[in-house]
């Protein structure tokens, strides 16, 4: 069995990289994607626990992570398409008319 | 499971038959008018068997449960938004262009705060989770109501984007919390949570992710956007029910899950509170829209809450919810002035309101009592607020924190002051005509003006509150 702290590293750095890339990345469907990384990451996380500890509530948890990660998608990108209709763009520098 | 069991979700199992009604009613009749009216009357039902029928209780193996301080929660939140409704009739009604939408809209708004109250009586995290993001993924909708305007579009975005990336890293944290407990449950928790770096950093993670939905600073980037760019209504429910549908779920997991923990949020709160103040406070002076001025009052009010978390008392706990009270109240009063004259006129810069009194004389008056309120000013409700929270720190010894608060609260006098001297006392030789607002918007403003004067002189609310708190 592999130890439980390679999961998590790896969960871990996938996580990073997801939080990296929505700070980052300037095209919002990108985004979406670094954000549906997190998630998945932290489903990674949630089921390494659970088979370490021998606990089902984590594998429960994933279940509804995926279907809410799929809920957010769908409202996410129907926000998306509204704004290309009034923008023709996705990219996020260029949705500035709001500002301080 | 018996009858009686289910009747302690009876405000969920109401709130979605009533979504499922409206539905259903959408579908059947052309004459979309009907359905507002029939909408009304059955969450008036709802907030008055709130108000009757008390729960205490637990399901699904401590999933849900309800006691009697949670019951109070959600009788805040139910008629805030019953205030929200009658406030956006007209908005909803007299626009064309929405006439098509107004069963989607209640719909959407309904769910919503069926999530939050979902969220408030959740027992273990999953559930916690799922209410959270029943809430928060339906007010992304609404913020992006206005499909064919590009700012409530892009409102929209940044909202739905921020709100995801939150609920992200505060799910890290649950997953965390959940690795080193081996339970979600809270009464299991409540036992095993201590004070190590992992778990710190779950709970760091968890708290942000919950004051990113309060906006305190420096969680707050993206509030003044979304409220700008949201119609009128979405930004006062965002900034009354959502806001404090968070702080009471942050105030139940902190006096609950992270009791054990109560040194580090302590010191954390106080910085987070005289930051979100501070700040808040000194944006909102320089805003000429009045929905973005709202905005930056509203953060910097959300900074007052802290106050009442320090040293985890109940008696602490009972002036959160009654600041709450009539936050939700005041806040709402000032939001639906701006909503009557924005449907009327348009018109939402601060210079507009020249002249206001002359024109409209029961608006500007409403529109008075909230901002006193919002600012404190004795007879009115929102002093005697102010002043217990201020009592609860003073209690606890944060005498430094207490000299920031009253500073702020002073500040604060001043811009709220301005918005007052535009209405009554600067000249203009065009001021907005006489808005003649229906029956609907006179209603929500009665039950805000009604809440904003007798809810600080009747003390036997506070009392009220205060022997539900003793179990939270």
């Amino acid at each position: 069995m592999i130890d439980i702290n390679y999961y998590l590293l790896t969960s871990a750095v996938l996580f990073s990289i997801g939080v990296a890339g929505v700070l980052i990345r300037r095209n919002a469907i990108v985004i979406f994607m670094c954000i549906e990384l997190m998630l998945n990451s932290i489903n990674l996380t949630l089921v390494a626990f659970s088979a370490f500890l021998g606990s089902i509530s984590g594998q429960i948890f994933v279940f509804i992570v995926m279907t809410v990660a799929a809920a957010e998608a769908a409202v996410g990108l129907a926000i998306v398409i509204a704004l290309f209709r009034n923008k023709e763009s996705v990219n996020i520098d260029e949705i500035n008319i709001l500002k301080w | 499971m018996t009858i009686d069991q289910f009747l302690l979700m009876k405000n969920e199992i109401l709130l979605i038959a009533i979504a499922v009604i409206v539905l259903i009613i959408d579908l059947m009749t052309d004459n979309k008018k009907i359905l507002f009216p029939v909408m009304i009357i059955l969450f008036i039902f709802t907030t008055v068997i709130g108000f009757i029928y008390q729960t205490d209780g637990e399901l699904f193996g401590g999933m849900y449960r309800s006691t009697p301080l949670i019951n109070m929660m959600k009788n805040i939140l139910n008629t805030g938004v019953l205030i929200i409704l009658l406030q956006s009739a007209g908005w909803l009604i007299n626009k064309a262009e929405n006439h098509e939408n107004i069963g989607g809209f209640c719909f959407i708004l309904i769910s919503s705060l069926a999530g939050m109250c979902f969220m408030i009586s959740s027992g273990d995290f999953l559930m916690f989770y799922l209410g959270l993001e029943l809430a928060t993924i339906p007010i992304a909708a609404l913020v992006a109501y206005e499909k064919m305007k590009f700012l409530s579009a892009e409102a929209g975005t940044k909202f739905i984007l921020s709100a995801v990336l939150s609920s992200g890293i505060l799910l890290y944290g649950i997953s965390i919390l959940y690795g080193t407990n081996g339970s979600i449950l809270f009464k299991d928790l409540n036992n095993s949570v201590e004070i190590t770096n992992l778990q710190a950093l779950a709970f760091i993670f968890i708290l942000s992710g919950i004051a990113f939905k309060i906006s305190l600073v420096p969680f707050h980037l993206w509030t003044a956007d979304v409220y700008e760019g949201a119609p009128v209504n979405i930004t006062s429910f965002l900034s009354s029910i959502s806001k404090a549908a968070s702080v009471f779920i942050l105030l139940i997991l902190l006096f609950t899950v992270f009791i054990n923990f109560s040194e580090i949020w302590n010191e954390l709160l106080v910085y987070l509170s005289i930051l979100t103040m501070t700040i808040g406070n000194l944006f909102a002076i320089r805003q000429q829209n009045l929905k973005r001025f709202l905005a930056f009052s509203s953060i910097a009010q959300a900074g007052f809450i802290p106050l009442g978390f320090i040293g985890g008392t109940s008696l602490g706990a009972s002036t959160v919810l009654y600041f709450l009270l009539i936050y939700v109240f005041s806040n709402l009063g000032a939001f639906g002035v701006v909503s009557v004259v924005t449907s009327a006129t348009g018109k939402e810069s601060m210079n507009d309101y020249n002249g206001f009194y002359k024109t409209n004389r029961g608006l500007s008056i409403v529109m008075m009592l909230s901002l006193f309120s919002l600012a404190g000013i004795p007879p009115v409700a929102g002093f005697f607020s102010k002043f217990f929270l201020f009592t609860i720190a003073a209690k606890q010894g944060y005498y430094f924190l207490l000299f920031i608060a009253v500073i702020n609260a002073t500040i604060s006098l001043y811009y709220y002051l301005l918005v007052v001297k535009a209405m009554f006392i600067n000249e203009n030789e065009q001021p907005i005509e006489k808005i003649t607002s229906d029956v609907y918007a006179k209603l929500g403003l009665a039950i805000c003006v009604l809440g904003i004067v007798f809810t600080g002189l009747f003390g036997i609310i506070f009392d009220y509150i205060n022997t539900l708190s003793k179990g939270i």
